[in-house]
This record gives structure tokens, C-alpha cells and sequence, in this order.
């Protein structure tokens, strides 16, 4: 159990802010990290997530990177084998791509061809998914694209204090890992964060809100829409389980076939597109796992397989709570 | 078009050469390195062995192919100057990124070439130890390690291990590539971030003038050192087939970045003897005429005639050469045919640093399986 924490420590933080106390503290706790990405020193990010750290830390350990995202990255696999821990801001989620080479056939893979003699700690983070009104290659969910990756770990943070706890985490992993932050939220409103709690183990999910009659997981950014989803469900006198899957790559199933088994139905939502997200794989894993459990055949609630559409009509495209809970609908119909 | 007429690729008097084909000894300007002719014998005596080490290796392991004990070999043949010219201007601590032809890199810095061919033989990714040997592990995919050679060395200027006047520590990179790969997005980034950073990286771009059947008329249209003055660094043309003035131009550039003035861009000029791997057929595309007159400026043959008309070395010299060269074609033939196959379980082992149970779970059933066709009494 909890203990009551200690006055001071916990602080009413903005996703934003809270990202910011954790890198700031991550880069405190080992000279070797090094931060790198377009914009992240004077102006701070787009975001500001980095805000005031090149001023506190030196433009050493928080470059301006040129405007060349495979060059990052793959400065920053260098960097790695030379022993520093780089953590990498892409600017936008559709802005990823001219780095996938990097990321998928050197990052991803130098631990395996060096057998283990290469360190390849790494973090690069993304501000992912939809729902802020912008143009083209703003606003996508490219994470089953990382989380098919061997080599690659991916996680998604959903609140305040995840941010600032997994983002430590992350950099002080051995392994590179793809940190989806969700971008819509950065700013949203603020949650208490205990800086000195003891944290959830990385890449470990978890019960976000128990319930007893479906089972609804989800991440990132989706993950507020699932919990107002449930809120509006027990004004139904319908009791909705939330998890919050956190990790990606691996994924941690465990809690969610233990829930599917009791609830009997699962819902998965995502902003990534239905096709070969990371929907259809953990659907795939609880009829592996849970098959006799199952009351109704699992359903995933995602983005279309479209590309991202235009700001005006994105919130036909967004999961929202309507439409989870018709998926819960029908998940109960059976 | 006759490729040695061409004025983009014929090289002018800027080509930086000290020793001519039929192994003249004559000074250019462009290079202020120079070493009393007796050091200066003695480096060249070096060099000549390693150059006829390494034709050996090239030579045994396209034999090796042959005969089904590798599944390919990518010829070096031909680039044996720019290799070990380059190579033995590298210092201990300093970082080579090589590409998949770079055998003589790894000769330079003490790789056994049986690690070599434990990963033509597809037992391993690189058969060595890259944190060990200084020796980076073969990149495949064209100028991807561009980046990683200036990554690293930003990480060698945030160690403070440049520019400190200390011989021992001040440390430089070099990233090895061909003409192919100035076509890379990635080679063009690694020199922007150089550049822009002011990072000790050498920049050894290999004209070997064919990137597979690709000639460079294809995708130059200025000649290659020329571009630095474009990343805001110097530039610089050396005859790749000699080995002097590859060795007294890298060790300027090396200096260079170990004393923290930055990067440079070399560009050895040279040539593909051979075929691009042994599945190639280089018939199919250039002539016979073109590879005659490269074999005119081939990198060994004028560093002999060098050698022994000025009394530099004798028949013995040379006959120990080819005695040592014998062995080691034993050693490799002898030592491939023996490297194991590995247990296969180990393509779960080195994934991660930390292996996810999802995975392990993996490993575990991939056991289980291979296990249930054991029978009582069999050995695995």
C-alpha cells in the first residue's frame, strides 16, 4: 500500500512539464545523456518539452540538431556506441520516416550484430496521434510499425506522472527505446505527479480502472477517452475495466487475459489504423490465451485505414467515446 | 566513352600522387608530409607486405566461395593501397566504420581475418570484437555508417579526446565509403553534421569508379573531393593505388581531426579489380580494355619496382613475403572449413540487452520443440 507522501513531493504537473522535471532529472542522474532534435535549445521544442534545459545543461548535452532526421538518429547510434544514453525528439509523428532506416536497420539491430558488445541505449521520442487540428503528417500513430520491430522497445505514456517516470526509465534502459508521447495532452491540464513515489516497473501495463463486465485496453492518448467511455458506462449500470497497456514492445498481457477471463469481453482502442495495429495483436493473444473465457468475439475500435484525415473531419476518424461504447454494445449484445 | 578519357573522372594534377605506376618516387605539393628515405623505405616495405597479405586473403576466400565453404566474398582486389594506406595511418584509438570491402581496414587494425569470414560463411554478423579492435562491424546497407562514424566522433569531443595535444588520447574517425554511396541521403547528412559540429571524422570516399554495374558517370557530375567545399570542409584527391600518398594524405587528415580542426573529405582514386561480390559478373558491363589499363596502375607493382631499384629490398625480402603469404592461405583455408556452426538458439540470445519474457518464452518453445524430435539416447 501507498504510504500518504511526503508534503512538497507531489506536484500538479501538465504532461508537458512533467516530461520536462523528468528529463531534467534524467540528465541530473548520468552525464552521459545527451539530448538532440530540431528546436529542442533555445526555443525548447515546438512543444517546449525541453524548455530551459539547453540554458542549464550546455549545447553539449542539448544539441540543435540540422533539420535531418535519419542524421539524428544515426548520430545518435554513434553516440550509443561511444557510451553515451542520446535521447532523440522528432519534431512530428509523420516526420519519423526519413529516420525508419536508421531505426529499423541499425538501431533495432546493432545489439544482435555485435552480439551484445555494442551499448545501444537510446530513447526517441514522439509526440504521436491526432486530435490537435493540423496538417498532414501532425497527427499520425505510427507505433506498429516499432512495436513489429525486433530490437526495438515501445512504449506510450498516457498522464502526467507516466511521463515523468517512464521517461527516466526509459533512458536509464540498456535497450533503445520508442517513447510515444500523446501530443494532444501535452498541455491538456494538469495531474499530480509524486516525484518520490516508487514507480511501475517500464514495461509492465496496468489496471487503470476496475470494473467487472468488459474489458477495455488501450494506450496513449486513447486511454482518457476509454476512461470517460467508462464513466458514461456506469451511468448505464455497465461496470467497464480500463487497461492501460504502457508497453508496446513487449507487450505485458498478463493483467488483461487475467481481466478478460473474469469480464468474459474485450474492446480494444487505438488511434493507429485498424489493419495489422496493435489491436489485431493483442485480439490475436487473448484468443490464444483466453479462448474458453471469451462471451463474444473481441472487437478493436481504431483509426480507418485512410490516411489521417484533414483537421476538419479528423473527429470522424478519432475513436471517441461514442464509439467505444457501441463497441461495448455489441461486445454485450452476445 | 573511354572511362580513363572522361575529363570528370580523369584525374588532373590535383590528384596528390608520390609514387608514379612504374614506382618513380616524385613529390607533390599538396602534401607536406614527408619521412627520411630510410623511415620512408621502411614504411613501404610495410606496406607492401600487408598489401600482399591481404591479396592472399582475397584470393583464398574467393577460392573459399568457390568451393561452397563461404556464401560470398566481396573482392577487395585492386584497392589494396587505399585499404592499407589509409589503415596504417589510423592510431590505435582511432575509429574505423568500414564498408563490406574494407578487409584491408581490419588487417590495419589487427582483426583476424577469420572473423572475417565467419560472416561470409554466415555464422555471425562480424566475427570480432568491434570495442576491442577499434574496428566497427561491416555495414551492409550503403552509407548508413557515415552517420554512425560522426555520431561517434561527437561522442570522442563531449570525452574531451580531441584537440588535447596528447598523442595517446587525441582520437579520430575515419567512415569508409564508395562512389555509390555519395548518392546516399545518409553519407550527405554525416558530412552536414560533421561539418556543422566541426567533428574529427575523415571522410575516405573509395572512387573505385563501378558501384556494382553502376558507372560513376551515373551519378557524379562533379568530381567527388570538390563537394567539400560545398559542407564547408577541404578535399581532397589522392591516387588510391598508391599507397605513399594515401598514407602521407590520411595522416594529415587524421591529424587534423585529432587536433580538433575538423573534418575532411578524401577521395581515393582507384579501382575494382575484381567483381563486386562473387555472385557478379563484371563482363556483362565494362570492357576488358578498361580493366588492362587500371592492372597498368596496379597498387603493388610500383611500390616493388620502387623497392628494388633503389635497393630497398632484396629477393629474400620478397620471397619471405610470399612464405608468409602461403601460410596464411593455409591458416584461412584450414580455419574456415573449421568454424562451427552455431547453436541456433543463439538468434534469441543478443536481441536485447534485456531479453522481454515474451521472448523468452519464444526461446524457451523454439527448445521445446527442436527437444521433442530428440530421440532416447541421441545427442544434439
Amino acid at each position: 500500500m501507498s504510504s500518504m507522501p511526503e508534503p512538497g513531493t507531489v506536484e500538479q504537473l501538465t504532461l508537458a512539464k512533467a516530461l520536462n522535471a523528468g528529463l531534467r532529472r534524467a540528465m541530473e542522474d548520468d552525464p552521459k545523456v545527451v539530448l538532440m532534435g530540431e528546436d529542442i535549445g533555445k526555443l525548447g521544442g515546438v512543444f517546449r518539452i525541453t524548455d530551459g534545459l539547453q540554458k542549464d545543461f550546455g549545447a553539449d548535452r542539448v544539441l540543435d540538431s540540422p533539420l535531418a532526421e535519419s542524421g539524428i538518429v544515426g548520430t545518435a547510434v554513434g553516440l550509443a556506441m561511444r557510451g553515451y544514453r542520446p535521447v532523440v525528439e522528432i519534431q512530428f509523428d509523420g516526420f519519423v520516416y526519413p529516420a525508419y532506416d536508421q531505426i529499423v536497420s541499425q538501431v533495432a539491430k546493432l545489439h544482435a550484430r555485435s552480439r551484445g558488445r555494442y551499448p545501444m541505449s537510446m530513447v526517441i521520442r514522439i509526440p504521436f496521434g491526432g486530435g490537435i487540428g493540423a496538417v498532414e503528417h501532425h497527427s499520425e500513430s505510427p507505433e506498429a510499425q516499432f512495436a513489429h520491430t525486433p530490437g526495438l522497445k515501445v512504449v506510450a505514456c498516457s498522464n502526467p506522472s507516466d511521463g515523468y517516470w517512464m521517461v527516466q526509465q526509459a533512458i536509464a534502459h540498456d535497450d533503445p527505446v520508442i517513447f510515444l508521447e500523446p501530443k494532444r495532452q501535452y498541455h491538456s491540464g494538469r495531474a499530480p505527479v509524486d516525484v518520490r513515489a516508487d514507480p511501475p516497473a517500464l514495461f509492465s501495463s496496468r489496471v487503470t480502472r476496475a470494473g467487472s463486465d468488459v474489458t477495455v485496453i488501450s494506450y496513449g492518448p486513447s486511454v482518457s477517452v476509454c476512461l470517460a467511455s467508462a464513466d458514461a458506462a456506469a451511468g448505464e449500470g455497465r461496470s467497464l475495466e480500463v487497461i492501460d497497456l504502457r508497453t508496446l514492445s513487449p507487450l505485458d498481457l498478463g493483467p488483461v487475459f487475467e481481466s478478460v477471463r473474469r469480464t468474459g469481453r474485450a474492446v480494444v482502442v487505438h488511434e493507429a489504423h485498424r489493419n495489422l495495429g496493435l489491436g489485431a495483436e493483442v485480439a490475436a493473444s487473448i484468443a490464444e490465451e483466453c479462448f474458453y473465457s471469451l462471451a463474444a468475439p473481441v472487437l478493436r475500435v481504431g483509426g480507418y485505414d485512410t490516411p489521417y484525415p484533414p483537421a476538419r473531419i479528423e473527429e470522424h476518424f478519432l475513436p471517441d467515446l461514442d464509439r467505444v461504447l457501441d463497441a461495448v454494445d455489441r461486445v454485450l449484445a452476445h | 566513352m573511354d572511362i580513363l578519357g572522361d575529363p570528370l573522372t580523369e584525374p588532373d594534377d590535383t590528384m596528390i600522387q608520390l609514387l608514379t605506376p612504374t614506382g618513380e618516387r616524385v613529390e607533390h605539393s599538396g602534401v607536406s608530409w614527408t619521412a627520411d628515405a630510410q623511415a620512408e623505405a621502411e614504411l613501404l616495405r610495410g606496406f607492401y607486405r600487408d598489401m600482399a597479405l591481404l591479396r592472399r586473403l582475397d584470393v583464398e576466400a574467393t577460392a573459399l566461395q568457390r568451393h561452397g565453404e563461404i556464401g560470398i566474398w566481396s573482392q577487395v582486389l585492386g584497392q589494396e593501397a587505399a585499404n592499407i594506406g589509409a589503415g596504417r595511418a589510423m592510431r590505435r584509438q582511432d575509429y574505423v566504420f568500414p564498408t563490406y570491402r574494407d578487409h584491408g581496414f581490419a588487417w590495419c587494425k589487427g582483426v583476424d581475418p577469420l572473423g572475417l569470414l565467419e560472416l561470409f560463411r554466415g555464422v555471425n554478423r562480424g566475427g570480432w570484437d568491434a570495442t576491442e579492435t577499434n574496428c566497427a562491424y561491416y555495414t551492409i546497407v550503403i552509407g548508413s555508417h557515415a552517420l554512425h562514424a560522426t555520431g561517434y566522433a561527437m561522442g570522442i569531443q563531449r570525452d574531451g579526446a580531441v584537440g588535447t595535444g596528447d598523442p595517446e588520447r587525441d582520437t579520430a574517425v575515419v567512415a569508409a565509403f564508395g562512389d555509390g554511396a555519395t548518392a546516399q541521403g545518409d553519407v550527405n547528412e554525416a558530412l552536414v553534421f560533421a561539418a556543422s559540429y566541426h567533428s574529427p571524422v575523415v571522410f575516405f570516399c573509395q572512387n573505385n569508379q563501378w558501384a556494382i554495374s553502376e558507372p560513376t558517370e551515373l551519378h557524379l557530375r562533379s568530381p567527388i573531393y570538390r563537394r567539400a567545399a560545398g559542407f564547408g570542409m577541404p578535399g581532397v584527391r589522392v591516387d588510391g593505388n598508391d599507397v605513399l600518398a594515401t598514407y602521407a594524405v590520411m595522416t594529415e587528415a587524421l591529424n587534423r581531426a585529432r587536433e580538433g580542426q575538423g573534418p575532411t573529405l578524401v577521395e581515393a582514386f582507384t579501382y575494382r579489380m575484381g567483381s563486386h561480390t562473387t555472385t557478379d559478373d563484371p563482363t556483362r558491363y565494362r570492357s576488358a580494355d578498361e580493366l588492362e589499363a587500371w592492372r597498368a596502375r596496379d597498387p603493388l607493382a610500383r611500390v616493388e619496382a620502387y623497392l628494388r631499384r633503389g635497393g630497398h629490398a632484396d629477393q629474400r625480402f620478397f620471397d619471405g613475403i610470399e612464405a608468409e603469404a602461403e601460410e596464411l592461405g593455409h591458416r584461412l583455408r584450414e580455419g574456415c572449413k573449421a568454424i562451427p556452426t552455431p547453436d541456433p538458439v543463439l538468434m534469441f540470445d543478443d536481441v536485447y540487452a534485456e531479453m522481454p519474457a515474451s521472448l523468452a518464452a519464444q526461446r524457451a518453445e523454439f527448445v521445446a520443440y527442436r527437444d521433442s524430435f530428440l530421440t532416447e539416447g541421441s545427442v544434439r
